[in-house]
């Protein structure tokens, strides 16, 4: 994604003084003794990708949860454009427009790409055919489906009434990316997007992240792989023992310094970003 | 711009085989269809008794209460469920509107809506059982199905209540228009018409959808944002309903109400519907193909009955057909992506 004149990729990038989309302060998340979460902070500016990085047991998972909604911190605040909110359950965070791709995808393998798109959001026709006979609008879903997947660059994907199990583990991913996009109104979280995929879909699911940033939806991105985020991510937020131990960019850090200060073999530098 | 940015690569299957799998996968319903027209056309060969108005009208008239049940057995099925308990349910709704009628003397209407409702509430404790209590359907429905038989001659007496001692209503499913020599029951035209509606109900209503979903993988249905427990309770509520419609189809159908028929329909139920290509792990089929697949069942009782074969061999056929009916699935499901 370059030289595109069509697509105005939110040009600074780089936090300084904006308002974060989502922000949180101090997140804590304890099971009995085992603390997940010690007092976490984390920052996703407008237009950006965000990777959370971290060792297993860093605590990326419960802090994604605790912004997807899927856990409810002890302690500690979430704020969505500067307003402090609360998310009891996923769905809070989904109708205050935070969509998350789970690692499992949460597709219907049997139904079709536009039934999955609409999975859950069902819409249905207008006039007593919608309201009484609860009739779906299939002509319509298909038709938006079609328009949000064509949006992302997913062009071969024809068959919108292709049944989702019949695409390969990218083109899955394509429609779950797809749907996270077209209802996301403020935030889009992956997690690990490209772990199971080979290294050809993989790039192509890079390429649909970036094109989700460019449409003006941030992004976090939860992985394991660094060479991915070291491509893709505008800023790299590093979690450590349950908190941030700092926050880098691609170009201020190489790849083996950034394992160094996830592992704690080296100190964890200020923000550079 | 960015449309060849993202590009997939769409495979495409050469062999034969592969395109026969692929067919069958987006189209379930061929499979039953091909065997039970060639089913017809070779009983109509062997035997010229076989393809006559009068005789298909009492396939279909045998068919009828097994196709009902199956229809709700359909639903839970879909959800990667089983119900055990669909013919005593069936069984005790027909035996609870008789008792009520001819013991108790409730007018016919009331006591068929008792009938319907004592059948939608035992779906209701089956779904009970598995959403809440999260236990397995098919032990859950192994235990009601017990339950739900020795109810039977507890409030029957273990004595079969005769139709002409019950109110018209109570038969009327066994009533029948005649075209030509063929004789459509109203019971038949009942059951097709509930076929009609939860053909319409799964494909063109987000609640279908949300059954396909459930029983495609819960967990990811849950992630999307669907109430699977609520979905499942519906399903078997709504199955148990059915139930209790074909117990009313039954008592027509028998002209009586006795405790000691049904032992068959439960597992009947499932044959059909497994026949009919819906898949026994959820996810996949449609009423359609259970429609076709109590057809085949009817047809093939019917056509080996004409051509003097026993009834033992009957049951033979009819097994075989399902263990074919299940490695296909099996064969189908493995589609490489």
């Amino acid at each position: 994604m370059t030289s595109d004149t069509d697509t105005t990729p939110a040009s600074p990038r780089h936090a300084a003084d904006r308002t974060p989309v989502l922000q949180a302060k101090g997140l804590v998340k304890k099971y009995g003794r085992v603390v997940a979460i010690d007092g976490s902070d984390l920052e996703l500016y407008p237009g950006e990708i965000l990777a959370v990085i971290g060792d297993n047991g860093a605590g990326k998972s419960s802090l994604i949860k605790a912004l997807s909604g899927a856990l409810v911190p002890d302690s500690g605040e979430i704020y969505l454009d500067g307003r402090q909110i609360q998310f009891r359950t996923p769905m809070d965070a989904r109708s205050a427009g935070i969509e998350t791709v789970y690692q499992t995808l949460a597709v219907a393998p049997g139904l079709d790409i536009a039934d999955n798109l609409f999975l859950g959001r069902e819409q249905r026709k207008a006039g007593p055919m919608g309201s009484i006979f609860r009739m779906l609008d299939r002509g319509h879903m298909r038709s938006e489906a079609k328009r949000h997947m064509s949006e992302l660059g997913v062009a071969t994907l024809q068959n919108i009434g292709q049944a989702v199990e019949s695409l390969s583990g990218g083109q899955r991913q394509a429609v779950a990316v797809a749907r996270s996009a077209a209802f996301g109104s403020k935030v889009v979280i992956l997690d690990e997007p490209t772990a199971a995929l080979g290294v050809k879909e993989g790039n192509r699911v890079l390429q649909l992240i970036r094109d989700v940033r460019d449409r003006g939806l941030p992004v976090i991105l939860i992985s394991h792989n660094m060479p991915h985020v070291f491509e893709i991510a505008d800023r790299i937020h590093i979690q450590r023992l349950g908190r941030r131990a700092t926050v880098i960019t691609p170009k201020s850090h190489s790849m083996s310094e950034a394992v160094a200060i996830m592992t704690g073999a080296a100190e964890p530098p200020p923000h550079t970003a | 711009m960015a449309t060849a940015t993202a590009d997939f690569d769409v495979r495409k299957s050469d062999s034969l085989g592969l395109r026969i799998q692929h067919i069958l996968h987006s189209n379930p319903i061929l499979g039953p269809l091909a065997v039970l027209l060639v089913a017809i056309i070779a009983f109509s060969i062997v035997n010229g008794r076989f393809f006559t108005a009068t005789n298909l009208s009492l396939v279909l008239q045998q068919v009828t209460v097994i196709a009902t049940l199956a229809l709700g057995q359909t639903l839970i099925i879909l959800t990667a469920g089983i119900d055990l308990s669909a013919g005593a349910i069936a069984v005790f709704s027909s035996i609870l509107m008789a008792t009520f009628c001819v013991n108790a003397g409730v007018p016919g209407i009331i006591a068929l809506l008792l009938g319907f409702a004592c059948g939608t509430a035992m779906g209701a404790i089956n779904g009970f059982l598995v959403t809440r209590i999260k236990l397995p359907p098919f032990i859950v429905t192994l235990g009601t199905l017990t339950i739900f038989f020795s109810l039977n001659s507890v409030v029957s007496n273990s004595e079969t209540i005769r139709g002409s001692d019950m109110p018209s209503l109570m038969t009327w499913t066994g009533d029948s228009i005649p075209i030509g020599n063929f004789r459509l029951t109203y019971g038949s035209i009942i059951m097709l018409v509930l076929f009609g509606f939860f053909f319409y109900a799964l494909r063109s209503t987000a609640w279908g959808k949300h059954v396909y979903a459930t029983g495609d993988d819960a967990e990811a249905a849950r992630l999307a944002g669907i109430r699977t427990s609520r979905v499942l309770f519906s399903v078997y509520t709504v199955a148990g309903l059915l139930y209790a419609i074909g117990g009313w189809i039954l008592i027509g159908r028998l002209a009586s109400a006795s405790p000691n028929v049904g032992v068959e329909y439960n597992l009947d139920s499932i044959t059909a519907v497994v026949l009919g290509g819906t898949s026994l792990f959820g996810g996949r089929g449609a009423v359609l193909g259970t429609l076709v697949g109590a057809l085949i069942v009817g047809v093939f009782r019917n056509g080996l009955q004409l051509g003097g074969v026993e009834v033992v061999w009957q049951g033979f056929a009819i097994g075989l057909l399902v263990l074919i009916a299940v490695s296909l699935d099996q064969w189908i499901r493995k589609v490489k992506t």
